[in-house]
This record gives structure tokens, sequence and C-alpha cells, in this order.
């Protein structure tokens, strides 16, 4: 029996490589016994169990409470605060103002413009200005009312078109121009010339509205301190590694003696990637106090740490060829940033760089602006920065299938970006399944019997999308890897792996037990996985921008194939036949030529172990080098991108606007899955999030002239139940790319993004009413209704986009113009203000 | 000086509890804060989400509206109890198996929430299913595992053997 399978095993199993070759052609699917399998997450039995432990699940001896004061104004200077009546308070132990953490910190290193508490200004409201630590949560919000803060209110900016129209009283003294904080113009080849050769030229201007990420776990954390001089923070955080940087900084303390452990988090999606001012506050109030210090955010108090969508408004202007050929394209947007940089200037070029990965743009220019508001800071909600100009791109191609006459699914089909190809803004493309896609959910939703076809009131829309497995370049300047893994292998068979990797709920901890489990053949539930520790984990970036099975997962194959080779070298030696006859399945380390002849897994480490000491080896992941030299060219780069489709069939009640959406087909190319159980869950959760964004979720402001948030609250911040969301049908789409382990590429993110698009597409065709405005409410739905019965255009969105003092374009030839990635002028690869930006980053 | 703190004796998780707490407190924090038993959660803590819903009598309640003092002499069940001598509940073996957690954060409320849906209804539709669920938020999952989850639970409850299908674990070829 054990030889019948060893036989199998033997032909599946991949023969040993080169240590440090991880970008890897990838074999065939039938080859693997763990990847590619609907296996349970490792930690999925401590979940259903309610043993894991989130940071509000912790509690230590003596621990005390942290509450902070928030500002009520959405833009005022700080003229003092007196904490003395608090710190009389019995029960309080500590009181923190801005003077106690003077440092700046950010997540950029172009944005260093938070304070741990509001320093000389207030500007949002809900922004922290004092903190308290108390023997009971209860003293602790007593105390927050006995202490006095005066402040001069300023005059308070609450759109990104005020922040244009009113360059001053400025919300920072930084930034671009007045209050933008962030200007960009790229051009890639002549646009001007692209829109002479075309047979139609079409505008459209879109409004995505920002909305948040809501996990389910509010923010917490808890910091003690030790006699020893040493800060030990548990946080539910997705970046460990930033925040530990960021304590660094703003606590003055060597980062050897800070240890950041980030707990499970109860839900991410982007809303946990910032270094947060209540994580270096409460390390700091264990520094004072000398006890532990936990503080657990109020819902309300979620809403105001945000960091979600930037309500963006986009200007689009694309022109075809009568056959749908793509002949230039000019993309403008302008981002409302709320009060902090937060990613800003990343969510910025966001906006404008993926707009080549899907469909061929031979020129290309991309405008993009940020505004500061007195308004909760935006940043990075799943899909980051790509999900609005995505839905405006495909709501607007849409409309230009229509005037050409092209069905919108052959108009897409007809275009494909090809595999293996390099962008106009220098982005190398590696597999491409979207054809896949696209084919998949025409077939399955009976696109040809129904698109047009349909009785007035039903409808269906088609999107399609892409998204970054990883960003091409870390956050802070550095040539050092983006994931590290250490693995030891212990004498009894086990395997334990240690990676900064931080799990959210995506399961990247089971990515790196399969991953390893499959190269040294034994189960996964032989291996431990200890992640996100800054003491014992090798550092990854972190669990954004759908970049951890990429990294961390090609960072765990090299260290198995590492540990593998060790234990091949020494079995081929005791069975006296060469290295390559020697396969790892089924817990054996066997000869493939004659399987019954080999050792026990852990056998086999106990026989390397006597020859040469302790097993374990290391691997780590640094992504390719970007194509783009120019400034700018930094974000957009990835080591493969990922691709969907998808149709949205829609019910639409004409009397009232209620659009129900019953049933959406999706299909993903995640390149491979390496658990499918857990891609199905990524693709159905992105389905689900993006329904939310398509109909219903918006971060609205009412009073002190709409700074105010509206319902920072569960109940009237609408998100979908049960009874909104929609059916699925998920198709997985497998085209595997050369760079990712096994094949595989992202799907945390990009199935989010054609939900919106293909829902706005399908309430046209069953209404024939464009609503060029997210979320599609009832009110706009019935509003673009009512201008159609009288005859006005039947639309409901913006009309205009605002002149914004854009500079020069920084002039980038495409490939096919003979460019070679660099600015026109620039000579050195790197333009003025990127070495400006290298050396500003490098004292950070 | 804090309020002097009550004893209530009441049944959690099949055994006769006695616990002392201020009594002010509600259910979800005596759970947490008291009994050390963390495995219940919160989202808003307003009775807006169901991330903390327990069994009171063997019905859901949410235990951030329900006052401690109330539950005296009543049987509270938390996902602790779920599990019985080692062996998971079949609901919590489905949510395992189909990936129907995800961050887990929501999980033990819809655990709970479904187990008293098929104590009464032990063959419930889709439609009953998410009427039953309706109160409860998941951010990750878009429910349709927890659905398939419950589903599987069910039919294994009369037929241990029943396996999943292939398009919930795989998708639609």
């Amino acid at each position: 029996m054990a030889g019948a399978k060893g036989r199998s095993g033997g032909q599946a199993v991949r023969r040993p490589t080169k240590a440090g070759t991880s970008a890897r052609p990838p074999d065939r699917p039938t080859a693997f016994r763990v990847i590619g399998k609907a296996l349970r997450k490792i930690d999925a039995t401590s979940k259903v169990t309610g043993v894991t432990k989130f940071a509000d699940d912790l509690f230590l001896p003596r621990m005390l409470f942290c509450k902070l004061l928030r500002s009520p104004h959405p833009h005022a200077r700080i003229l003092s605060v007196d904490g003395s009546k608090a710190l009389a308070l019995e029960g309080v132990k500590a009181v923190l103002t801005g003077k106690d953490l003077p440092i700046p910190f950010g997540i950029l290193p172009v944005s260093q413009d938070e304070h741990a508490l509001a320093l000389d200004k207030a500007r949002f409201v809900g922004d922290p200005v004092a903190a308290v630590a108390a023997v009971s949560e209860e003293i602790a919000t007593e105390a927050l009312d006995l202490i006095t803060v005066r402040y001069e209110p300023l005059a308070a900016i609450s759109s990104a078109a005020e922040a244009i129209a009113r360059p001053e009283p400025r919300i920072h003294d930084y930034g671009d121009h007045g209050n933008l904080h962030k200007l960009i113009s790229l051009e890639f080849g002549d646009v001007a010339a692209g829109f002479a050769e075309a047979d139609l030229v079409r505008e459209d201007v879109f409004f995505f509205e920002g909305s948040t990420h809501l996990p389910m776990e509010q923010h917490a954390a808890l910091a003690d301190w030790s006699p020893d001089g040493k800060v030990t923070l548990w946080s539910s955080t997705q970046t460990p590694h930033y925040v530990h940087r960021a304590l660094a900084k703003v606590l003055e303390l060597p980062p050897a003696k800070i240890r950041v452990i980030a707990t499970p988090n109860g839900g991410g999606f982007g809303g946990k990637s910032d270094p947060f001012s209540h994580e270096i506050v409460v390390a700091k109030l264990a520094m004072l106090t000398g006890r532990p210090v936990k503080i657990t955010l109020t819902r309300e108090e979620v809403f105001y740490c945000h960091r979600g969508r930037h309500p963006t408004l986009m200007w689009v202007k694309t022109g075809v060829k009568q056959d749908g050929t793509i002949t230039g394209m000019h993309f403008k947007s302008l981002l409302d940033g709320g009060g902090y940089g937060s990613y800003g200037v990343a969510s910025t070029y966001y906006t404008g760089a993926l707009q080549t990965v899907t469909y061929p743009v031979p020129r290309y220019k991309f405008q993009g602006a940020r505004a500061f508001t007195n308004k909760p800071p935006c940043g990075p909600k799943r899909g980051h920065g790509t999900p609005q100009p995505r839905y405006a791109l495909e709501v607007h191609l849409d409309k230009i299938a229509e005037q050409l006459g092209i069905d919108p699914a052959e108009l897409r089909l007809q275009h494909l970006v090809p595999p293996h190809s390099l962008t106009a803004n220098y982005l190398r493309i590696g597999s491409m399944g979207l054809g896949a896609c696209i084919r998949k959910v025409v077939e399955g939703s009976g696109w040809k019997q129904r698109f047009r076809k349909l009785p007035f009131g039903q409808g269906v829309g088609l999107a399609c999308s892409s998204y970054i497995s990883g960003a091409g370049l870390p956050i802070y300047w550095n040539n050092m890897p983006h994931s590290g893994v250490q693995l030891k292998c212990d004498r009894g068979g086990g395997v334990t792996v240690f990676c900064g990797s931080t799990e959210i709920g995506q399961g990247s901890d089971s990515i790196l037990a399969y991953i390893v489990a499959e190269v040294l053949g034994i189960d996964p539930f032989d291996i431990a996985v200890v992640t996100a520790d800054t003491d014992l984990t090798p550092v990854d970036l972190g669990s954004y921008s759908s970049r951890v099975t990429l990294m961390s997962g090609n960072a765990a194959l090299q260290a198995a194939e590492r540990a593998r080779e060790i234990l091949a070298s020494h079995v081929a030696r005791k069975l006296e036949i060469p290295v390559e006859r020697i396969a790892c399945a089924d817990r054996r380390v066997f000869d493939v030529a004659d399987p019954k002849r080999g050792l026990s897994f852990a056998e086999a480490v106990q026989l390397a172990e006597a020859a040469q000491g302790t097993v374990g080896t290391v691997g780590s992941y640094t992504p390719p080098p970007s194509a783009g030299h120019y400034r700018g060219a930094g974000v957009g780069p990835s080591p493969a991108y990922s691709y969907s489709a998808a149709v949205a069939e829609v019910n639409v009640d004409p009397a009232t606007g209620i659009v129900i959406v019953p049933r959406i087909w999706i299909a993903h190319d995640v390149g491979r899955s390496i658990n499918a159980a857990a891609v199905m869950g990524q693709v159905e959760g992105s389905v689900y999030m993006g329904l939310g964004e398509a109909l219903m979720e918006e971060m609205a402001y009412r009073g002190s002239r709409n700074t105010m948030h509206k319902f920072p609250s569960l109940l009237e911040y609408k998100s979908p139940t049960t009874l909104e969301m929609c059916d699925v049908i998920t198709y997985l789409i497998e085209d595997p790319d050369p760079s990712g382990p096994f094949g595989a590429k992202e799907v945390g993110q990009g199935p989010l993004l054609p939900v919106m698009p293909a829902v706005a597409n399908a309430v046209y065709d069953a209404v024939g009413v464009r609503v060029d405005e997210i979320p599609v409410t009832p009110e706009k739905v019935l509003k673009a209704l009512k201008r159609k019965a009288k005859g006005e255009e039947p639309r409901f969105g913006p009309s205009t986009f605002p002149e914004i003092p854009w500079p020069e374009p920084t002039q980038v030839p495409p490939p096919w113009e003979g460019g070679d990635g660099k600015a026109v002028g620039q000579s050195d690869g790197r333009t003025v203000g990127q070495r400006a930006a290298v050396s500003a980053e490098r004292q950070h | 000086m804090p309020d002097a703190k009550v004893t209530i004796a009441f049944e959690l998780n099949g055994e006769l509890t006695e616990v002392a707490f201020a009594p002010h407190k509600t259910l979800l924090e005596v759970l947490r804060e008291d009994c050390g038993l963390t495995g219940t959660k919160h989202g808003c803590e307003l009775g807006e989400c169901g991330t903390c819903a327990v069994l009171l009598d063997e019905r859901p309640v949410l235990s951030c509206l329900a006052l401690g003092l109330a539950c005296a002499g009543r049987r509270v069940k938390t996902v602790e109890g779920m599990a019985t001598a080692g062996r998971l509940h079949p609901l919590q073996e489905a949510f395992a198996e189909l990936g129907a957690a995800q961050c887990g954060y929501c999980t033990p409320a819809f655990l709970l929430t479904a187990e008293a849906l098929l104590a009464g209804n032990p063959t419930p539709t889709r439609d009953e299913i998410k009427q039953a669920l309706a109160g409860n938020l998941c951010r990750c999952t878009g429910y349709i595992k927890i659905y398939e989850a419950v589903e599987l639970a069910a039919v294994r409850m009369r037929d241990p053997g029943a396996k999943p299908a292939q398009e919930t674990l795989y998708g639609r070829r």
C-alpha cells in the first residue's frame, strides 16, 4: 500500500531545485498534494470555538484602561490643554496631551503629518487631543470630562471642491498647492494625437462617494512596559512592522526595545494599515505608569479612525476606432483626502495606475489631485484607489460600446491586453486570464440571451477589472526583501514557520503551512505557524496591497526548498542514490525509483540533525525591479496582476427607485488557488463588499458645515445584511503566473472591483438611466427616471470637473515609441523630485 | 467608590455558576470580564450588529443589551459551550470546513444563532436561514459560506456522512 502511494507520489512531487529560485514555472495541478485543495484553515478550529485571542480579549494583571478625548471641532487651533483636574480624580493614573508626544509620524515617509495627540491644531471632528489611563473604563471616561481644552475654531473645509477654491487657511503647512496635498500630471505618448486618430471621442464625469471598512472588531491595543526598559504592544493592526517603526520614532526608543505583536485582526480591509494614535498613546502610558494599558475603541471612534475609500470625482475622455480599439485616454481624478496624509499620495497615484492593464491604451494621460479637508482621513480600503476609476472606466466603456453598437462583452474580448507585455505606463503584465473570465460569466449568466432583451425593470450589466498582487516597491525606500521566513524542522517531525505576515482573516497563516507542507511532503497540520511578532519573526511588510500570498508564499517556498535540499542530501547519501531521486510526500523522504526505500520525515530530520546540527532555513522575497523609472513609477508595478469579470442582474422598481441585485456571476483569474475554499471566500466576500459600495455604503457628513459624521454607527451606516446580499456564482480561473508561488496571484481585493460598475451598467439595462455616482441609491435612480420622463438627459451624476492648477505633465514615451521608462529630460533614472523624495524618506 | 458587587447564580454552558460583578454590567461584560469567557465578542455595544449574541434559555439574545442581573437563575450558552467532550458541534465543523469563519470575530454569534435556528427547525430553507441570521453582520464572507455551512450542518445532524457540494469549495466549472 505504502509503495503504491509512494509511486504515485514519486511522480507527483516536484524535483529538488536550486535554492533561491522561488519564481518558477508552475507545475500541473494534478501534481499537488496540498496546493489547490479546499483544506480547512489552520486556525479554523480556534475560530469556531472562540479560542482565538483578539486584542481586546487580552487581560493582564494590574491593567489600566485608556480613553481618548477627541476634538468636537472640525478645524481649530489648540490654545491650551489642562489635564490637572482629571489627574486628580481617584483612579486616574496618567493624563497625556500633545506636548507629551511631539514627534510627528505617518505611514508614508512623505506625509509625516500626524501627532499621537493633536499638538497645535485639531483637523477633524474626532481628532484625538488628550488621553487618560485609569483603573477602569468608567473612571477613564469620567476623567475625560475633567480635561479642559481651549480651542480657537478655524474656518473648516468640507469638500475637495472647497479645498481648491480656498487655499487659505491651510489645513497643513505642506502640500503641493494651498489645501491641495498632492498634484500629479503624467503623460505617456501624445494623447491629443490619439484623439485625432479616433472615430469617436467620448467624455464622462463620475463621482464615487467615500465608504469605510467597518471591520466587526473595533481597533484595540494593549501595551506593557517591563522594568528592563522594553515596551510590548499587542494590537489589531495589519502592519506590525510599520507600527514598530512609528513607535520607535515617536517614543524615541531603539527598535530593539520595542516588540509589536499583531493579534489576529477581526477584519481589516485596509482600515488597520496605518500606525494609529491609540497605539502610540497606550505604549507611552504604559511607559509612564509602569503598568499594562489597554484601549478598545468604541464603534463611533472606529468611524473617526477611518482611512477608508476616498470620495473621488473623475473625468475621463477616451478615443476609440469604430471597432472599439482605444487610441488614447485622458483620466483626471480629484480625491477628498480628509484631515491627514495617510496613504493618500499612493491612493492618488492608484486612481490613475491600472487603467492600462485590462485593455490596450496606446497613449495615456493621467492627472490626479488630493485635497485636504476637515474630515476623518481617507486611506486604503480594499482595492486602494482603484475601485473608483475602475467604476468610471467600465461604465464609460459601456456607454462607448452602446454608441459603437458593439456588445460590451465583445468589445472587451476583442481588446485584451496581451499577456507578458508592457503597458504605456510601464507596468509589466504576466499571465492574463481576463478573456477566460469574460467568457465564463457571459456563458453562465446567459448574457447573450438577456442583455438589452429583458423586460423594463430588469437588467444585466457587465464589468471587468484587474488588481495588483502586491506593490512592487516598499513604502519606505530600502532594498531589503519585502517578506522573510525562517523555518525550523523538529526532530519529532514537526515544522515551525516564522513569518512577519499578519492574519486578518484572509488566511495568510494557512498559506505558509500549505506551501511548506507541499514542498516537504508533510501534512499542513504538522506545521506550527508563528507570525506577526517583531521579536520572533522576520519582517513581512504587512497585510495590504494583496501582497501576502505572493510574497510571503515565495519566501516560504524558498525556505521550504532549502530545508528539503538539506533533508534530501542526507537521505540520498544514506540510501546511496543520486539526490535527484529523492522525493518528499506522505510524511516520507524516499527514493522515487523504489518508493519502499526511504525514511519517515521525522527520521530524515534526525539524520540531518545528527550529521550537521539543527535543521533550519530562511527564505525571502523581493519583487522584480520595475520597468518604469519616472517619478510616480513606484505606484502600480506588481509581480503579477489578477483579473476579474462580473455580470450583475438587477431588478429596479421604477416607482421607488429601489435596486435589488438577486445574483452576480463572477470569474476571477487567481493564477493558481493555494486553497480553493479560501479563494472562494475571498471572491464572495469581495462581491459582498462591492455590493455594499454599489448600493448603500457612504461616509456622509452633516452639521458644522458638513464636517460632522452623519451616522457613526453600525445601524445607520448601511451595509448589506443577509437580506440584501445577492447570490454569487463563482468561477475560478487558473492562469498561473511565473512570479507567484505555484503560479498564485491575488484574490483578496480584485473581485470587489467589477461589482459597482456591473451593477450601474445593469441599472441602465433595466430602466435606461445612468447613475454616474456611487452608491446607486433609490433617490438617485428616481431623479434620473424623472429627468428621463421630462425628456432630459436620463442620468444622475456630476457634470463638471473643476479647474485645478496642474503642473506641466511629466512626459514619458511609451515602450512602442522607443521609451525606456524614463521621463523626457530625465538622465539618471530619477528626477530631481525623486532624488529629493528618496533623500527625505531616508531621513525618516 | 465603584458600585458594590452583587452575586448571581446561573447555569453557564451547562454548569451551575456563581459570579460577582458590579450591578450595572451587561451580560456581555459579565461573561468577558468576570467569567473570563472572551469567546463572546462585541462590535458596537448598542445592539446593532449581533456580534455579541449568546443563548439565554436557548434563545439568541444580544448580550450587550441584557443586564447580567437579569440572568440570575437562567441558562446561558456561549461559544465555549458548543463543543462537547472535545468534539465540535456539527455547525462548528461545517463552519471550519467551508471557511464560513474568515476573521472569526462574528463567528461565535453566528454559530449560536444558527444553533437556535436548527433546534427549532432542523431543515431550514435558504430563506429561513437568511431571516434567522439577518441580525448578525459579517464583513468578511458575504454570508454565502455561512448559509452553506448551516445547510451542511443541518444535513449532517441527520446524515453524519454528508459531504459539501464541489461547487461550494471549488466554484462552478
